[in-house]
């Protein structure tokens, strides 16, 4: 059977990340991605980033995955890396032995270290009619009309006022689209005020304390009914409102995408502010197993900036784990998580701060 | 449902046209696509039935996680169309309940 060093799942901005600093460190990686192409959710990301420089603030997320993929490719060129896309990972057994699928046929290796960088997933809404085609989750439109231009409707209903809803409520109206309204369950805006700005200027509403009821339609959303609720969130009777829409968005969170971890016996903790179930693990993000490690959403749910700080970290701890780099990548290991640190010190990160601590607790 | 012409950032390239099969009626989409992006924008919302209800079914989460978009694509019933990329001459299908093996 194939043997690999480091074996990265998915090619995100986490796991380009972490496959980059642990070909450099000097370890042999394997990256697998179940895509045709590299990027992963930075593929239709047209907003710019905010934070630091170095983490390639004022950038877009197509460009950083442009380039992210133009560095690992020099690697690859000298011969330093494997990369295969559209291979998805379907086995984990208990020796490390993996199954994936390359283009339609099952294979196996075996790794020394796996890097686990497989995102999330994006929820549900329990409501009448939500699963009629023309309600979709905000992620799925936001792939649709930026990576294959296709605007699946004209007239939107985003439910969820945190960064997602509000940046794809902006591109939705960049694509030529209307969005009749965003609702907001809790009583304030989640995401940051700019982005929200930004679309009540070009004149969307943003309803907070309201919820979506149902939606209706025969074969497809035809209308939403939108309700006011209360400080419990309990829907306020006599509040509802139809809007005319024939496509709903849902932007109600994002949850860790483990099942295979969990399956092989990894320990999850439940950490409501990092995402829900996570995969426990430590500052080095080693999980219970001590050859596998994680970053990027599947570590608790954040953004594409930490996802490449963790992908990062891990490339470099599961490198000198298996005896590669020296001083200048313990110096890395020490700066990033001085960088990490900075990057969640704003009230947004207050969340993560918590999950962060209930993880070290236990 | 369209496609994107104009964009203040993007520019898609709609320059290669792929010809496949829906249910035996011939449709076009483009190089890029996959078969859950073509059958969108040409008007395709439902992609199967659910078992006990037979409600429609279509397009939600665009990562192969959801399970909303099965179909039966070159006679491989539960082919998750989203994450499936569009070819010339594909042959997609509604799929009869389960599907047919």
């Amino acid at each position: 059977m194939e043997q690999v060093e480091v074996l990265v799942i998915g090619g995100g901005p986490a796991g380009l990340t972490a496959s980059l600093s642990a070909v450099k460190a000097g370890a042999g990686v394997t990256l697998l991605e179940r895509e045709a192409r590299l990027g992963g959710q930075l593929l239709k990301q047209t907003h710019k980033f905010f934070g630091s420089y170095k983490e390639y603030a004022g950038m877009r997320g197509i460009e950083i995955a442009e380039k992210l993929t133009a560095l690992i490719k020099e690697e690859e060129d000298k011969g330093k890396i494997r990369i295969l896309t559209e291979a998805e990972l379907v086995l984990f057994y208990q020796d490390q032995t993996l199954g994936y699928t390359y283009k339609g046929v099952l294979k196996t290796l075996k790794a020394q270290k796996i890097i686990f960088t497989t995102g999330a997933s994006e929820r549900m809404l329990p409501f009448p009619g939500n699963d009629l085609p023309g309600v979709y989750a905000a992620g799925a439109i936001q792939t649709l009309m930026n990576v294959n231009g296709v605007l699946p409707g004209e007239k939107y209903l985003m439910v969820g006022a945190g960064n997602i809803g509000l940046i794809v409520s902006y591109q939705l109206l960049q694509a030529g689209a209307r969005v009749l309204g965003v609702v907001e369950a809790m009583p304030r805006i989640g995401g940051y005020l700019v982005h929200a700005s930004k679309i009540r200027r070009m004149g969307v509403p943003i309803y907070t304390s309201h919820t979506i009821l149902e939606a209706r339609g025969k074969n497809k959303v035809e209308e939403a009914v939108i309700i006011a609720v209360d400080t419990k969130y309990k829907p306020i009777t006599g509040t509802e409102r139809i809007l005319k829409v024939d496509t709903i968005c849902l932007a109600v969170g994002l949850n860790p995408l483990g099942e295979l971890l969990e399956q092989r016996g990894i320990k999850f903790c439940y950490i409501p502010e990092l995402g829900g179930f996570v995969p426990w693990h430590d500052e080095n993000l080693k999980t219970s197993n001590p050859d596998v490690y994680i970053a990027g959403d599947l570590a608790g749910i954040e953004e594409a900036t930490t996802a490449m700080l963790q992908g990062e970290l891990a490339g470099l701890v599961v490198a000198r784990e298996l005896g590669y780099g020296n001083l200048k990548e313990q110096n890395k290991i020490n700066l990033i998580f001085q960088r990490l640190k900075e990057f969640r010190v704003g009230p947004k990160s207050e969340k993560t701060r918590e999950g962060q601590l209930k993880l070290i607790n236990g | 449902m369209r496609r994107i012409l104009i964009h203040p950032i993007l520019k898609f390239n709609f320059q290669k046209l792929i010809i496949f099969s829906y249910n035996g009626k011939e449709l076009t989409g483009f190089a890029g696509d996959t078969v859950a992006s073509a059958l969108i924008a040409c008007g395709i919302t439902t992609f199967h039935h659910s078992y006990k209800l037979h409600r429609p079914r279509g397009f939600f989460c665009a990562i192969g996680n959801c399970s909303s978009c099965l179909m039966e694509v070159d006679g491989v019933p539960n082919t998750r169309v989203c994450i499936t990329p569009l070819k010339e001459g594909m042959k997609v299908n509604t799929q009869q309940g389960k599907g047919i093996f």
